[in-house]
């Protein structure tokens, strides 16, 4: 079996995602809680990092200062190479737009609008002509599978089926990095995993991603896993060798 | 030990060859576990003498002889398949014994331990998420064997979880006094099955 693809050759001498020596403290004077300190990662195109800890220990903090939702009370973040911190506000915006998809845990997809019409959102948001946004729509639901339904509403689609789309919307155009909180919600173990192939694929394709879960079934789907404990990085996978020795050596057959 | 009864599994679609039957244990059970061509010689021997299978009267032993499942042994196979394995007693696990005795080896951090143990079992769950993805996507004995497999690794992990919880709480408690000593006969009867 191949390994995965370092996808896009474009972006791999650049990180997509680099923190360095993050730290976020929140509060006050003597009421400070230090949700991440001195966290460094680097993840490159076409990997595929998820992030594990118990409930508390900065997952989730990691995330919005990775998607720069907020800023680090020390140490830089860069993401395509550029720093997003100290940007004016709309040029950062814009930047975050293009360049960040989102995977939220419940898809969170517009009622109103057809598959299409979400998965081209963002774009459209972005000021895309809506023809153009149209059709870079319709590629990721292409390539996610499920471009026959593309003029149904979410209500009219079963669980998976939305789950693609909601992937399609977070990669749609030339996003370069995906950041997942918990990405398969509710769902079962098998349909979980499902969100969790997808989102390798799409990694597979070029896209740079980072999952945080607290489930050890779904992070096996990283090609890193990074463990977070009271805002530190306290380990890390390193890429497994391929799974041929789990099974029995072809030779003895 | 399942292997007679997967054999009988085999059969029950119909009589097969000896190297036929290995094949199939092999396929049929995600390609995880080997099974030599003397063990599949050697379990048929011992069903056909318990008269749970039987073989072609030719009386020469090896590849030529086709064997066939009994009633008796279908009968066998039923039973194997709804009675529950023994799970009452734990097993010694070697993990568990690392991890109780980490916090006694002076000088040894049992977090520094657990964590070990964590990324290595994950390392595999990765491996095993790999063969999920790839072979596995259209083999489904595969399929069905390493789902089992990540479930049991990801709840070695999430006892990992629960026992650094405990090892920290410990620390930061002093040891109650032995005055009140916890009652054990319960636990006795239990472990008194193995």
């Amino acid at each position: 079996m191949s390994r995965p693809g370092r996808g896009k050759d474009s972006g791999n001498a650049v990180s997509v995602l680099e923190l360095r020596g993050v730290s976020k403290t929140y509060g006050q004077e003597q009421a400070t809680v230090r949700a991440l300190a001195g966290v460094d990662l680097s993840v490159r195109a076409g990997e595929m990092v998820a992030v594990m800890g118990p409930s508390g220990s900065g997952k989730s903090t990691l995330l919005t200062i990775a998607g720069s939702l907020e800023d680090p009370t020390d140490g830089e973040v860069l993401v395509c190479g550029m720093t997003l911190a100290g940007m004016p506000r709309g040029r950062k915006a814009r930047l975050r737009r293009r360049v960040i998809g989102y995977v939220f845990q419940d898809f969170n997809l517009l009622p109103g609008l057809t598959a299409a019409e979400n998965a081209a959102l963002p774009l459209e948001l972005d000021g895309v002509p809506v023809p153009k946004a149209r059709a870079a729509g319709l590629a990721a639901l292409a390539a996610l599978g499920v471009a026959d339904r593309a003029g149904r509403f979410p209500d009219q689609l079963s669980g998976g089926e939305r789950q693609r789309v909601a992937i399609a919307r977070a990669v749609v155009g030339d996003r370069r990095l995906l950041l997942a909180d918990e990405p398969s919600g509710a769902l079962d173990s098998v349909n979980a995993g499902e969100v969790m192939r997808l989102l390798h694929e799409a990694c597979q394709r070029g896209v740079a991603a980072v999952v945080v879960t607290h489930d050890a079934q779904l992070a096996a789907w990283a090609d890193r896993i990074v463990l977070l404990r009271d805002g530190r990085m306290t380990g890390h996978t390193t890429r497994p060798p391929g799974p041929e020795s789990l099974l029995i050596p072809r030779e003895t057959r | 030990m399942s292997v007679p009864h997967v054999l009988l599994a085999l059969l029950s679609q119909g009589p097969k060859y000896g190297l036929q039957l290995r094949e199939e244990f092999e396929a049929g059970t995600g390609e995880v576990w080997p099974l030599n061509v003397g063990q599949v010689y050697k379990t048929l021997g011992r069903l056909e003498r318990d008269g749970l299978a039987e073989s072609d009267g030719t009386g020469q032993d090896g590849p030529q002889k086709r064997f066939r499942i009994t009633p008796r042994g279908e009968e066998a196979l039923a039973a194997w398949l709804r009675t529950p394995p023994d799970l009452t007693s734990p097993p010694r696990d070697e993990l568990v014994m690392k991890v109780l005795v980490a916090a006694r080896v002076p000088g040894t951090d049992a977090h520094e331990v657990v964590q070990a143990h964590r990324v290595y079992l994950l390392e595999l769950m990765q491996q095993w998420t790999r063969l999920k993805e790839g072979e596995a996507r259209d083999d489904l004995s595969l399929a069905l064997v390493v789902d089992a497999e990540l479930f049991r690794l990801d709840a070695v992990i999430r006892w990992l979880d629960a026992a650094e919880v405990r090892l920290a709480r410990a620390a930061a408690e002093p040891p109650r006094p032995a005055s009140a000593p916890v009652p054990v006969p319960q636990l006795r009867r239990l472990g008194a099955r193995r």
